[in-house]
């Protein structure tokens, strides 16, 4: 039943670009695009509590193997290889940092956004001496916003499939208390390896599938770090820990950063900055579960009074 | 048949030696006490029978095969289960889910419909019957022991830790928490309990090994040494001998 819900939303939503304007459509790739970063940053992170600030780093180096490799290869065929670096780094980057915990590993993750960057920059100068770069795809804003769909799709169906899963309730253990997980025979590192390493891929295919609406890509543009920031908002407030409710953190806070960003400009950061901290500290798992065990509380009460 | 082999296993923390040269044996389907002062090296040695601390020197060997420098998830896979001193419940999780977590991941893992039964099993060989629905948080401190007992279980172990899971019982609940011990070793599960309840370990230990700062100072059957006067003055004190 709610999977044909589910596929009736999802054909519902096919349709869209056939009657919506430009700037609707725009919108709505920016909160499928932001939809699906923040759904797989909630599959690591929401049951690990490991907040990761490397998600523009894999969004990046997507958006830039597509720059770099669309001349050369077939897209599907750099989508792939986009999907491969995303995996490569991933395995890498987890390797070296899941054993990190709390702080440590939030600083890691952001540090390593700006080492990416930095790598990136200097392969471009250096390397193949341009910085900028050109996105000549035939892909219209309709093809990103069905591909971004079908990604939204894909990643919502792992996610729900994980949750079932043994892999998600070894997940769950590890995030509440490492020593019992592995003293009930979970492989720790082999099971954040994988999930990390799941989640990043996607990351990596949302900036691949992005790449073309900027026509004009510099590390500057695609590894912007407020994106990390946001996504790890939007999960937040959603709920890291339901199917659903990153995706429902992403629409409001991405409509209300456009909106923000086209008004008060010089004021941006400093409103995601507050944001961030009030969230990340006061709200950490989501306005949604926070409303719910208000309402408990309030509604137990009444039965006492 | 020796289950359980320790020889000259040792840990140091920097300076401080927590357990010295530690050596002996389990047989298959023994309970066995680990008594001695606070402090004395007893969670210590748990922790490395249980793979959670790397030992620093000496061997530790399950049914013949060396098992020291294996860590907790492997030595878990052949056969160790363990309680903790202060209860580790996953607190996020169901107290079925808290079983389950440990079903899912056996070395023969029971997934799905099976493990719902399984569960319902345990969660009453325990005393918590019907309770699986529960979030694990929201559980008393002695029901967070059965559950934790329950989760060891799950595993099927063949040698189960119990670090002091009688402590903090009232006379009610330790009748029945000793009566639960006592089934389990009916079934063969080889126990080392390490216990201050001394009714607890008179019931349910065929013998004891004693430690004191990190050595062992007695071994032999439970009556003798609990007489043994080296054994009263390293537990209550010199006024006591
Ligand atoms: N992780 C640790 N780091 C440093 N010292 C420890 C650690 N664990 C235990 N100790 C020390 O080792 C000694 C033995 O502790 P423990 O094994 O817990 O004793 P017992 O369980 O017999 O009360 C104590 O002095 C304790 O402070
Ligand atoms: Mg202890």
């Amino acid at each position: 039943m709610k999977l044909v819900l589910a596929l009736i939303a999802l054909a519902a939503l096919a349709f869209m670009p056939s009657f919506a304007g430009p700037y609707p459509l725009g919108l709505m790739i920016g909160i499928l695009g932001y939809g699906v970063l923040a759904t797989a940053w909630a599959m690591f992170s929401g049951p690990t509590r490991y907040i990761s600030l490397a998600t523009v780093a894999f969004f990046g180096l997507g958006a830039y193997t597509v720059a770099v490799l669309s001349e050369t290869l077939p897209y599907p065929v750099v989508l792939l290889v986009a999907a491969l670096i995303g995996l490569v780094v991933a395995l890498i980057v987890g390797l070296a940092t899941l054993r990190l915990a709390g702080i440590y590993f939030v600083i890691f993750t952001f540090g390593l956004t700006e080492l990416v960057r930095q790598l990136v920059t200097y392969y471009e100068v250096n390397v193949t001496r341009t910085l900028g770069r050109y996105v000549f795809l035939p892909l219209g804003p309709e093809h990103i916003y069905w591909q971004l769909l079908a990604l939204l799709a894909a990643t919502l169906a792992i996610a729900f499939w994980v949750r079932q899963s043994r892999i998600g309730l070894a997940l769950r253990v590890i995030g509440d208390d490492p020593v019992v997980a592995s003293h009930l025979g979970i492989r720790i590192t082999r099971t954040k390896l994988t999930l990390f390493s799941i989640s990043c891929v996607i990351m990596t295919l949302a900036g691949a599938i992005q790449a073309p609406r900027w026509t004009y890509i510099e590390p500057s543009i695609v590894f912007n770090p407020t994106t990390s920031f946001l996504v790890v908002i939007m999960a937040l407030l959603g709920g890291p820990n339901r199917l659903f409710g990153p995706l429902l953190g992403a629409i409001p806070l991405f409509l209300l950063f456009e909106w923000l960003s086209a008004n008060f400009p010089n004021h941006y950061s400093i409103i995601l900055g507050l944001l961030f901290i009030a969230i990340v500290f006061v709200l950490p798992n989501g306005v949604l579960a926070a409303g719910e065990s208000l309402w408990a509380r309030m509604t137990r009460k009444e039965a006492r009074a | 048949m020796t289950l359980l082999s320790l020889k000259g296993v040792t840990k140091r923390f920097g300076g401080l030696t927590a357990v010295n040269g530690l050596s002996f044996d389990l047989r298959e389907g023994e309970t066995v006490g680990l008594l001695g002062p606070n402090g004395s090296g007893k969670t210590t040695a748990l922790n490395m029978i249980s793979g959670y601390l790397p030992v620093s020197e000496g061997t530790i060997a399950l049914g013949g095969d060396t098992i020291s420098g294996l860590g907790p998830e492997r030595i878990a896979h052949r056969g160790v289960a363990r309680t903790f001193q202060l209860v580790r419940a996953l607190p996020s999780l169901s107290v079925g889910e808290n079983v389950l977590a440990a079903l899912a991941f056996r070395r023969e893992p029971v997934w799905g419909k099976a493990a719902e039964s399984r569960i319902n099993d345990l969660l009453s060989d325990v005393g918590l019957a019907g309770r699986a629905g529960q979030p694990a948080d929201s559980l008393t401190y002695i029901d967070l022991k059965r559950m934790e007992l329950a989760r060891a279980l799950a595993s099927e172990p063949s040698l189960l830790l119990l670090d002091e899971w009688l402590a903090g019982l009232n006379p009610t609940e330790l009748r029945a928490g000793i009566d639960l011990i006592t089934s389990l070793r009916d079934r063969g599960i080889t126990i080392l309990l390490v216990e201050h309840v001394m009714d607890a370990v008179r019931a349910l230990c065929s013998r004891c090994i004693v430690m004191n700062a990190g050595g062992k100072i007695a071994e032999g059957p439970t009556a003798d040494v609990l007489a043994d006067g080296e054994v009263i003055r390293a537990y209550l004190g010199e006024e006591h001998a």
